[in-house]
């Protein structure tokens, strides 16, 4: 028995030794002369793979099934050795990616979605919390054994003792100070933690030479060899079955390899180790058949140690899981059974802390800094320096990861085997597998694919091993597990849908995984991928061939200043680091970053990378965007404008549309312009008229008037006649004026109204008694039909009598010259009252009832001259009757004369129509 | 023998000055009233200077003078045109079509008679 005051010291020291180690490696990463740069370093830091699961477990699992333990190696070396392939692809692909995690290789494939990579890193953490409560118990149980063999009567029971005092409590304590230390001192852009993987490596010759030792000591010291010891043990029947596979083994042989198969590459921290901190991908070669003999030498003494201690402690009398360290005890060797307890604990606290960093990283990148980087609220994507913030989430996740495993640990854990514990893990782990194998060979694999399988999964996973582990420890009603949820039998987590035969395991890996590979295959092929992810696809499953050429996916369309993008990284990284590797990269492109102003999309795409090696490639590409001009701020809006199909097709419509939009909108211009030319040229026209219509009186004015002063002599008749020319011609050039000025106002809207609702009789008899004379003097008959009353209407007395002497005067100019006849008459209708002038004249065609109202156009033909027409008089006619809201126009059949009617509205009406118009 | 002088316009007090300058000036002086009525006369009787007002019903005093200059035998004819339209290219138009002068309207008298002279007189030499 050992004392406290022995075990802890040592326990202390060999951590303190440990950190000591890795701080020699960051120290010599920082100076350039890296410690871990050889492929045994690498081999080594992967066999992290070996926990206390190994290391105290595998006896446990051996003396209870004899070779079964095997194929949870057998896994491994079968990848390593034939699938060593997909882990150089997987390497590759998160150099040039610049992966940082598990849950960031996953939703860099599948778009570099948020949603994908949040719940990579839910399923991580719950299904790796059973698993790190394992090293718990294990440390804490062989602390204890430590101190109190052979009494383990005085071992305390895990509830009696009080909080503080609890052996796993300080272990987990203590391991959250470690694993702060060791895994979150500095943000590196490349995640990359030298020292760590140094102390890794050498906790892994710690217990390998600690196994080693124990199996040395049990089979050479108590028995006289492997052939002794597999005689002796051969001699017992109930030992004697453990050398062959048992009956319904077979399922579980081939469950279990399939399992560790997918497990060490699945699992966080052989992401981290493996991948993550891979710093030469040659490495691999030797570790393809290095680590397999690491696998084979832990392995070497398994089933002999299992075999002494059945034999040495039969009965059961003592836990197979603590045989390593119970066997020296029994055999009085404290030295040895001190250095298995180092090696036990350097398995514990190996497997811990990487998984703790990993997840950490995890929960840090993908699923806290997106959310918090979303938060508008909080406006962090523009606080200056966030390093301090990063560091803070990840020593916060790394205790709380640690204290949900202790309280896993502590309730749930105690019930269970450390090597059930174990495989509950690892076939979470097994959910991440067909998106990764899917992901890297099949670009068909979308992120809805993606996003069912795995959650699909997870649920089946959670459903057949999580919530049974929870009702066995008393925290769920056990009825769940004894006759399903509600009784209903279909449904029993251990015989779902009536799967039976099985073992838990094999029978939830079933499920899960038949849910998890159905719901990719068939989520991906019945779904749309965006752009984004097609090149995602193709960066990751053609990665050989990319990445030699041309590095990453180039997606950046816009262009930043050198200073904003500048600031991102600094606030990320930190100056000095942003400041090295801007000056490599100018350095490799022989640039000047002092003249730098812009950025590239080659810079965009080198920073982005960059970034993502500090928080992610999901959150780099948010951050980046911002600064990014002509790149959407929110990565789902730039999805939403360029990167779904459907959309691109749709947004090309919208193009379409814009530009036949456009050419309407030209047209319509087009039209406009020759609206104004043509107006233009009316104008011109209208004044070249107006001009020539002027002239033509003035013309005889001018003449006569010269010929008068030339020719004193001129006989009184043709004086007379002259004279009278010209004043006849004055009168046409007064009238022509008057006639134009009220036209330019009415036009214009400056003439004056006098509107009224009026008797339309008066106004009727008064154009009458002014066009009596004409009449009178060319011996045209009038007839005239006017009712004594009439009904009032809307209108201007003085302009309604202009436009009736005007029809009139026209009307008599144009009737028969013969037997001249002019008509009047008046029609009320339902809203206005109707004029009508008729004579009996030639008629106009077609044409000319169609030009009959616009200016200088009217009926100059023949009789016009002599009458004295100016030309303007309907068009001022049609200006004054639609000012009083009516009609006016002609009605004619060449050779039987022409009808003018105008319309005047009654006062209602046209207070209606007064009031429409205002509207 | 006097020279014969064909006025050709739609406005009849513009007519009757003419008749009466072209009278006094000593011309043997035919009146048309419009286009179609002018290329009558002329072919009744060809005029050694026609005086052609452009704005006519009908037939208007460009087309007029296009026909006239399009019959070699009618060649001699010297062509003033009067007009209201003030215009630099309505003048141009008419110089173009063959016209030997161009007269806005009004115009003065005197003026008008002296190139009509000036006009028959060099025919005469």
């Amino acid at each position: 028995m050992l004392s406290g005051w022995v075990v802890l010291p040592v326990a202390c020291a060999y951590l303190c030794l440990l950190f000591a180690i890795a701080y020699y490696g960051d120290k010599r990463a920082e100076e350039g002369r890296s410690l871990i740069a050889n492929p045994y370093i690498y081999t080594l830091s992967i066999a992290v793979y070996c926990t206390s699961w190994t290391f105290y477990g595998s006896v446990g699992r051996a003396a209870q099934a004899g070779v079964a333990f095997l194929p949870i190696y057998l896994g491994p070396t079968l990848t390593f050795v034939l699938w060593w392939f997909v882990l150089a692809k997987i390497i590759r692909i998160s150099k040039v990616n610049r992966i940082t995690s598990i849950a960031d290789f996953i939703s860099s494939r599948y778009g570099k979605s948020t949603m994908i990579s949040g719940l990579v890193t839910v399923i991580a953490v719950v299904g790796i919390m059973p698993y790190i409560s394992l090293q718990l118990k294990a440390v804490s149980t062989s602390f204890n054994l430590l101190l109190h063999y052979p009494n383990l009567e005085a071992s305390p029971r895990i509830f009696e003792v009080p909080f503080p005092a609890d052996t796993a409590f300080l272990v987990t304590t203590a391991l959250a100070i470690f694993t702060i230390l060791f895994g979150t001192r500095q943000i590196d852009a490349a995640e990359h933690h030298e020292g760590m993987v140094a102390a890794i490596a050498f906790e892994s010759i710690v217990k390998l030479v600690a196994f080693l030792a124990v199996g040395l000591f049990v089979t050479f010291g108590l028995y006289g060899g492997f052939a002794d010891l597999f005689a002796v043990a051969g001699a017992r029947p109930e030992i004697a079955r453990l050398f062959s596979i048992q009956d319904g083994g077979y399922s579980q042989w081939v469950t279990l390899t399939l399992l560790s198969m997918a497990a060490i590459i699945c699992l966080p921290r052989q992401f981290q180790v493996t991948v993550v901190e891979n710093v030469d991908e040659t490495h691999l070669h030797k570790a393809v058949w290095l680590f397999p003999l690491y696998l084979l030498a832990i392995n070497i003494f398994v089933l002999p140690i299992a075999l002494a201690g059945l034999m040495q402690f039969p009965g059961g009398s003592v836990d197979a899981d603590t045989f390593v360290l119970t066997l020296p005890l029994a055999a009085e060797q404290d030295g040895l059974a001190l250095f298995v307890f180092i090696g036990g604990l350097s398995a514990a606290t190996g497997m811990v802390i990487v998984a703790t960093i990993a997840l950490s990283t995890m929960v840090c990148n993908d699923l806290v800094m997106p959310t918090l980087l979303r938060l508008p609220g909080l406006r962090l994507s523009e606080e200056r320096d966030l390093t301090g913030l990063l560091l803070a989430i990840r020593r916060g996740s790394i205790i709380l990861i640690l204290a949900m495993s202790y309280i896993y640990y502590r309730y749930i854990g105690e019930s269970y085997a450390l090597v059930t514990i174990g495989l509950v893990s690892f076939a979470a782990a097994a959910q991440f597998a067909p998106a990764i194998i899917g992901g890297i060979f099949w670009k068909g694999g979308t992120r809805t694919g993606a996003l069912i399988g795995l959650s699909l999964g997870f649920a089946l996973w959670a459903y057949t091993l999580f919530l049974p582990s929870m009702a066995r420890s008393g925290w769920l009603s056990l009825a769940f597990v004894e006759q399903g949820p509600f009784g209903i039998e279909l449904l029993h987590p251990y015989r779902l849908f009536g799967l039976e035969g099985l073992d838990q395991v094999t029978h939830a890996l079933f499920w899960s995984l038949f849910g998890n590979i159905g719901g990719y295959i068939i989520g991906s092929l019945f779904s749309q991928e965006s752009a984004l992810e097609r090149i995602q696809a193709a960066i990751f499953v053609d990665v050989f061939r990319h990445s030699e050429s041309q590095r990453g996916s180039g997606l950046w369309r816009g262009t930043a200043t050198f200073a904003d993008v500048y600031d991102v990284v600094v606030r990320f990284l930190g100056k000095q680091p942003a400041d090295r590797a801007f000056a490599r990269y100018a350095a490799e492109r022989n640039l000047n970053l002092d003249r730098l102003e812009e950025a590239d999309s080659r810079l965009l795409h080198f920073t982005e990378r960059l970034l993502a090696g500090a928080i992610g490639a999901a959150s780099a590409r948010v951050m980046l965007a911002s600064v990014v001009k002509g790149e959407m701020i929110r990565i789902d809006e730039v999805m939403k404008i360029l990167d779904e199909t459907s959309q691109v097709i749709e947004y090309s419509h919208r193009l379409e549309q814009k530009s036949s939009e456009l050419e309407h909108a030209y047209s319509d211009l087009r039209a406009a312009n020759q609206r104004l030319t043509e107006l233009d040229r009316l104008k011109d026209d209208f004044i070249s008229t107006v001009s020539h219509e002027l002239r033509t009186p003035l013309t005889s004015i001018r003449s006569f008037s010269e010929i008068l002063f030339d020719n004193p002599s001129l006989d009184l008749a043709q004086r007379g006649a002259f004279l009278n020319v010209i004043i006849k011609e004055s009168e046409r050039l007064t009238r022509l004026i008057n006639q134009i000025l009220d036209l330019a106002k009415m036009e214009a809207g400056r003439m004056e109204w006098k509107m009224a609702d009026l008797d339309p009789g008066p106004a009727i008899e008064e154009a009458l008694a002014a066009t009596h004379g004409l009449f009178r003097e060319r011996g045209v008959a009038l007839e005239v039909d006017l009712p004594a009353r009439l009904p009032a209407v809307h209108a201007d007395q003085d302009r309604l009598v202009q436009v009736l002497v005007n029809l009139l005067s026209n009307a008599v100019k144009f009737c028969d010259p013969e037997d001249g006849r002019v008509t009047v008459e008046t029609r009320p209708q339902a809203a206005d009252l109707l004029i009508v002038v008729g004579d009996n004249g030639v008629g106009l065609s077609r044409e000319e009832q169609r030009r009959a109202f616009e200016k200088f156009q009217a009926l100059r033909e023949d009789l016009a001259h002599n009458l004295q027409g100016t030309g303007l008089g309907l068009p001022i006619c049609r200006q004054i009757v639609e000012h009083f809201g009516g009609r006016i126009w002609v009605e004619s059949k060449p050779g039987q004369g022409a009808r003018f009617a105008f319309t005047l509205p009654y006062p209602e009406a046209a207070r209606a129509a007064l009031g429409t118009a205002a509207k | 023998m006097s020279h014969s002088v064909l006025v050709v316009d739609d406005e009849p007090n513009i007519v009757m000055s003419l008749e009466f300058l072209m009278e006094q000036a000593g011309f043997e002086v035919r009146v048309a009233a419009d286009g179609e009525a002018a290329l009558k006369a002329m072919e009744d009787k060809l005029p050694d200077l026609v005086l052609l007002d452009v704005m006519m019903p009908k037939r208007d005093g460009y087309d007029l003078c296009q026909m006239i200059r399009a019959k070699p035998e009618w060649k001699k004819v010297r062509i003033i045109m009067l007009t209201a339209k003030g215009r630099e290219v309505e003048r141009e138009k008419g110089m173009a079509l063959g016209a030997d002068d161009y007269v806005t309207k009004p115009f003065s008298t005197r003026e008008l008679v002296e190139r009509v002279k000036t006009f028959l007189e060099d025919r005469e030499s």
